[in-house]
Parts: C-alpha cells; sequence; structure tokens
C-alpha cells in the first residue's frame, strides 16, 4: 500500500501527555493495586500542574493553544527521529543485500504486471516501455486500493484480515525463504534443510504472531521494517530498469492525489478510521508507539482484547488494572476540574493512560518500501555517492513532510517530497556530481 | 590484509567524528535534524560547484578551478546556514528540551552545522575510496603508493574535523561582525584544498604534515573562540 504519514488522532487534543508516557508505562506495568497507582499519580500530576502554572502565570486561551503548539513541535522532533531510525534502518538493509547478494540486481524474470521488457536498445523504445508498465502498475495499485476501502467502508474486516494475513504470511514464509536461500549462497553458507525451516518456521508464525496479534513493541517494528526490506528488494529484482524510476514518480503523485483529494481513496480510509475510532491495520502501517494493544480506540476493541487473551495471567491482567485504574480516572475527573482555572496542563494528563501511549507518528509501509526501492536502486550501480546523496536527501524530505504534519494536523502524504528529492538527486549526482567527485578523488583533491 | 586495511582506514577517518557525534548529538534530536540538514546544504554547495565546473567545460580538466569555486561555495553555504540558524533560533528554542546549553551557548548550533559539513564533505571524498579498499586488489603491489588508503583517510578526518573548527569559528565571527576571522577562514579553506592538490605527485607527506599541523592550529582557535582557556581545558581534564 501507498501509505501516509500521520499524528494519532486520538493524541491530537492533549499534546501535553507525551512527556509522561515511559513513566505511566511503568505504572501499569508495575504494581498490580490500581488505587495505589493512582493516588501516586494523582499528587504526580498535582505537582507537575502547579509547576507548569507557576511557569506561565497568565492562563487566557491563546496562551495555552500557542503552548499545545509549541508541545506539539517539542515532540515533533521526537518524532521525526523515532522515524529517522527505522527509515535508514530499512534501507540499510535493502542497499546491504543490493551490495552483496548479486541475485537482487540481475534482471531474469519480471513481474506480471510489466509485460514490456525494456529489452530494445532504442531509448524512444525504453520510454514507451517504461511509461507503459508505471501506467500498468498504477492501474493495479490504484484497484486494489479502491478495493480495501470498499471492503474497508462496507465493514467486511474478515476479507480484508485473511487478506493482509495471506499476504504477511506470503513475504515472511515464501520470499524470506528465497532471500535466506540468496544470503546463504552468497556467503557460501551451507545449511541442512531441517534447520533451514525449522528456523523459517519460528521466524514466520513469531512474526504473524507480533504483526497481527501482539507483542513486544520493538519485535512487531523489526518485522514491519523486515516486511518492508523484503517487499523493496522484490520490486528492485523484479521491475525492468526503467520502470522503476518511472513507477517512483507515478506513485508519488498518486499518493499525493490518494491522500490530500477530498474524494482520495487513502483519506477516505482515513477519515473513516477515524469516525469509527478504529485504527488502521497494524500490518499496513508503521508506528512509533503501541497500536493493537492499546486498548482506548473504543469499547469493542477492549472487548475483543480481553476475549482474547487468557482469562487472569498476562495482558489480561494488565488490563484489568488499567481498566480499574481508568475508572477511577473517571471518577475523579469532575472533582479536578474544578481546579482547572488554577493549573492548566492538568487536564489532559488525567485523560486514562492508555490513550497516552498511542500518542506517536505513524508512517504507511509503503512509504518505508518505496524510499528503500529508490536507495536500492541507486546503490545497485556501485556508487557510494549517490547512494549517499539519495540518502540525505529522502531523509530531509521526511523531515520536511513532517514539519508540514505539525503545521498542518492532518494527514500528509510522505512519498511526494521525499521522494522527488530522492530522483532530482540521484539523477543529479549520477550525471555531475560524481564526475566531478570521481576526478577529484582521483587526484585526491579534497575541497 | 584488504579488510584489515578497510576497517582500519574507515575507523582512522570516520572513528572521531562517530564518538563526537555519540557522545554530543545522538542525545537530542533537534541536533541530530540540524546535522543533517547541515549534511543537505552541503550536498547543495557540492551540485552547485559541480554544475559550474560542468558548464565550464574547457576547464573541466583544471581541477584548481573547480576547486576555487568549490571553496567558495561551500562558505557560502556556510554563511546561509548561518542565516537560517540564527533566524530559527526563536523557533529552535521551542523545539528542544534543553533550550539552555543550545540557546545560551550559541557555538553549538555552529559545532553541529560545522560536523554535518564535515561528515558529508568526508563521506563524499572518502567513500568510494573505502568501498575499493575492500578488495579483491590492493595498492601499492605493482604501482601506485602503499601509503594511499592511510594518508587519504587522515586527510579526510583533517577535514572533517577542520569543518567543524570552522564552522565554530565562522559563526562567531558572523556573530561579531568580525571580518577578518572571515577572510582567515575562507583563505585557510583554500590553503588546505590547494594543498591536496599536491597529492596528484604522490608526495603524501608534503600534504598530511602541514593539513594536519593547520588542522591543530584551528582547532585551538576555535577552542579559544569558543571561549575556552588554558585553565579550562586543564580543569576538564580533572576527575569529578
Amino acid at each position: 500500500m501507498d501509505g501516509h504519514v500521520a499524528t494519532d488522532s486520538s493524541g491530537q487534543g492533549n499534546p501535553r501527555q507525551a512527556p509522561n508516557v515511559s513513566k505511566r508505562k511503568d505504572h501499569q506495568r508495575g504494581s498490580g493495586d490500581a488505587s495505589e497507582n493512582q493516588s501516586r499519580e494523582r499528587s504526580e500530576n498535582l505537582s507537575e500542574g502547579s509547576r507548569r502554572s507557576r511557569r506561565h502565570s497568565i492562563d487566557i486561551p491563546s496562551e495555552m493553544s500557542r503552548h499545545e503548539e509549541e508541545e506539539e513541535l517539542k515532540y515533533g522532533a521526537k518524532h521525526v527521529i523515532k522515524l529517522f531510525a527505522p527509515v535508514s534502518l530499512c534501507m540499510v538493509v535493502v542497499v546491504a543485500t543490493i551490495r552483496t547478494v548479486h541475485f537482487y540486481s540481475v534482471k531474469d524474470v519480471y513481474l506480471v504486471y510489466t509485460p514490456f521488457h525494456e529489452e530494445s536498445p532504442e531509448t524512444s523504445t525504453k520510454v514507451w516501455n517504461a511509461a507503459a508498465n508505471s501506467l500498468i502498475l498504477m492501474c493495479v495499485i490504484v484497484v486494489m486500493t479502491i478495493l480495501l476501502i470498499l471492503l474497508y467502508k462496507y465493514r467486511c474486516y474478515k476479507t480484508i484480515h485473511g487478506w493482509l494475513i495471506v499476504s504477511s504470511l506470503m513475504l515472511l514464509s515464501v520470499f524470506s525463504y528465497l532471500y535466506l536461500e540468496e544470503v546463504l549462497r552468497a556467503y557460501d553458507i551451507p545449511m541442512d534443510y531441517p534447520t533451514l525451516l525449522f528456523g523459517l518456521w519460528n521466524f514466520g508464525v513469531m512474526g504473524m504472531i507480533c504483526i497481527h496479534w501482539q507483542g513486544p513493541l520493538k519485535l512487531q517494528q523489526a518485522y514491519l521494517i523486515f516486511i518492508a526490506a523484503l517487499m523493496a528488494l522484490v520490486f528492485i529484482k523484479y521491475l525492468p530498469e526503467w520502470t522503476t524510476w518511472a513507477v517512483l514518480a507515478v506513485i508519488s503523485v498518486w499518493d499525493l492525489i490518494a491522500v490530500l483529494m477530498p474524494k482520495g481513496p487513502l483519506r477516505i480510509l482515513v477519515e473513516t478510521a477515524q469516525e469509527r475510532n478504529e485504527q488502521i491495520f497494524p500490518a499496513l502501517i508503521y508506528s512509533s508507539t503501541y497500536m493493537y494493544t492499546s486498548l482506548a480506540a473504543g469499547d469493542e476493541t477492549t472487548a475483543r482484547n480481553s476475549n482474547t487473551s487468557g482469562d487472569e495471567h498476562g495482558f489480561s491482567q494488565d488490563w484489568v488494572d488499567n481498566h480499574e485504574s481508568r475508572a477511577a480516572h473517571r471518577r475523579v475527573d469532575p472533582q479536578d476540574s474544578q481546579n482547572r482555572s488554577r493549573t492548566m496542563g492538568h487536564i489532559s494528563e488525567n485523560i486514562p493512560c492508555q490513550e497516552e501511549e498511542e500518542r506517536g507518528v505513524k508512517l504507511g509501509l509503503g512509504d518505508f518500501i518505496f524510499y528503500s526501492v529508490l536507495v536500492g536502486k541507486a546503490s545497485s550501480y556501485g556508487d557510494w555517492n549517490t547512494t549517499l546523496a539519495c540518502f540525505v536527501a529522502i531523509l530531509i524530505g521526511l523531515c520536511l513532510t513532517l514539519l508540514l504534519l505539525a503545521i498542518f494536523q492532518k494527514a500528509l502524504p510522505a512519498l511526494p517530497i521525499s521522494i522527488t528529492f530522492g530522483l532530482i538527486f540521484y539523477f543529479v549526482t549520477k550525471e555531475i556530481v560524481s564526475p566531478f567527485s570521481d576526478s577529484l578523488s582521483n587526484e585526491q583533491v579534497f575541497v | 590484509m584488504t579488510v584489515v586495511e578497510f576497517v582500519g582506514c574507515m575507523f582512522l577517518a570516520f572513528g572521531p567524528p562517530f564518538a563526537m557525534f555519540v557522545f554530543t548529538i545522538a542525545h537530542d534530536p533537534v541536533r541530530i535534524i540540524i546535522l543533517i540538514a547541515a549534511a543537505f546544504f552541503w550536498l547543495l554547495s557540492l551540485l552547485l560547484s559541480s554544475f559550474w565546473w560542468f558548464i565550464v567545460f574547457p576547464l573541466r580538466k583544471d581541477l584548481v578551478f573547480g576547486l576555487i569555486f568549490s571553496v567558495i561555495f561551500q562558505e557560502a553555504f556556510r554563511g546561509v546556514i548561518y542565516k537560517i540558524l540564527r533566524r530559527a533560533q526563536v523557533g529552535l528554542t521551542k523545539i528542544t528540551d534543553d533550550t539552555t546549553t543550545l540557546i545560551e551557548n550559541k557555538h553549538i548550533l555552529a559545532y553541529v552545522s560545522g560536523l554535518g559539513f564535515g561528515i558529508m564533505s568526508g563521506a563524499f571524498s572518502l567513500i568510494n575510496v573505502l568501498a575499493d579498499a575492500v578488495g579483491p586488489g590492493t595498492m601499492g603491489i605493482k604501482s601506485g603508493n602503499e601509503m594511499f588508503f592511510i594518508t587519504s583517510s587522515a586527510t579526510t578526518l583533517c577535514f572533517i574535523l577542520l569543518h567543524t573548527f570552522w564552522s565554530v569559528i565562522f559563526f562567531d565571527a558572523l556573530d561579531k561582525k568580525n571580518n577578518f576571522q572571515l577572510i582567515a577562514i575562507v583563505l585557510s579553506h583554500m590553503l588546505v584544498s590547494c594543498l591536496t592538490l599536491l597529492n596528484k605527485y604522490q608526495v603524501y607527506s608534503a600534504t598530511i604534515v602541514p593539513i594536519s599541523f593547520i588542522c591543530g592550529l584551528t582547532g585551538l582557535f576555535a577552542f579559544k573562540v569558543a571561549g575556552g582557556s588554558y585553565n579550562s581545558f586543564k580543569s576538564c581534564l580533572v576527575f569529578r
């Protein structure tokens, strides 16, 4: 899917919660006594609140909103880094694979969606081949996206989950097997089938559990990054030379349309999800914080979560604690609201801790995939300078996108700016900068 | 040998900058972003100088021409970063956690952007050479100088550090409107870059010695500009 970047809608109303996230997590995972937790928390809140009120003696509304905006930006900077790390990791995996495993840069088989193979020596033929291929691929993506939206709109959740589970299973089994085989071959490591299958089985099942059900956040993120890297490698391997570049250009335009147009499919998806107060499928979106184990998404999910996990231990116990403390919070709330005018910064901190966990930036896996395709493709020609230039350009593009996100406060397409920067820097570096820096480096001249 | 040489050269060139990154920059998201932005600006300056080198095709063989303009463009972009950072200072106070250190000590911004400049410039001049160092061939068996990779990495390290120092001095000069310092920086950059022209004749000692000497001097100057003194240096060595 060509995804988008978004801050979590449920977190937007209360930007002051973020600093306490880790603290709260400790509370949740700590002692089971909800009332004790809660009283401790309250005293913390009070001290925090009074500290804040001392700092801001004027409590006029405009001051408040400005302050919130600042806080938004402050955590924006942290979120940028929280996305930089996984995006870089994904690119590093792809580039390392491309440079060491030959299999992924050799062209022999192509995707079904790209019937024209660019084998003619003439440039004009190659150009229309690439254009036709990318348009066909584009149409497939558009149709698939619309199909997904329709399924979502008419609440066919089972179908969607089935679809996602099958595709992630494919990636985690068949494609992982192919990947591992080629890596082993490239490094000349012998391995017997039982070990391989045992390892793959564990890896795949673990991945399925982590992505679709629950698991440690780090592990889930790692699996999502791996899936994105694998998908990028598949694109690099099975798309013809120029089609890849054309696809990158076309897909970023599509991303722009799909997210920003009033009737764009991804926009509809995001808006419907917000309307229904649900999370978008964890298999499609990388999130810098918990998504599916968070319980504040609505009563429906909490009920489902409590059903799915065991009866008395594990997550369920956690949930019971949280639930109790949440109820306690609700009871406390009216009392506190009297103090609102005095202690600003207090209100939002009383909102149940589950919601705090949800605050974070989300980036569609599609963005990971196409960033990595660009960098991987750039590195497949063997020039590190080009790769580095593309990498920096994409990160700067991502930075700008997140800056715009902080300004506009709605879901934005993450591909257009980054991919445009990446494409510009790729071609310019390849044609103009590289000759210059090569000739400098030939004579060992440093500038 | 090749891989060992590769690892050694890589850490010779990028070890100290990496340590600087880990200990002084990595903990603050805003600094990381400024670092990457500075790297991007260095890339833009290189782009501009490459364009210029590409357009003036009769002089493509004479690298002196490209070099002089590249130095000028780089210093110009350093000035652009200065303008942007000083203009964004109000905004930066809002988005960083340790407002006090980042804003009160304004050399930090200079240091961070200089390191970004340096790392990018170092990476661009060394990364392809290093990729070749892995093997299968190596330098100095049939022809060429076996010191090639080591001197290349050492020069890169000097340039990364020099860029950091230059930025600190440059920002300070612009703050205090000290034109003498500005000219000194542009001239020393020019001098160091022109010294590397001698590398063509493979007399590496003729370049590496003066460059490290200038690097040390510039470092001392930057230390002094940033408010350091002999006593503060002594006190920072004392174990607390």
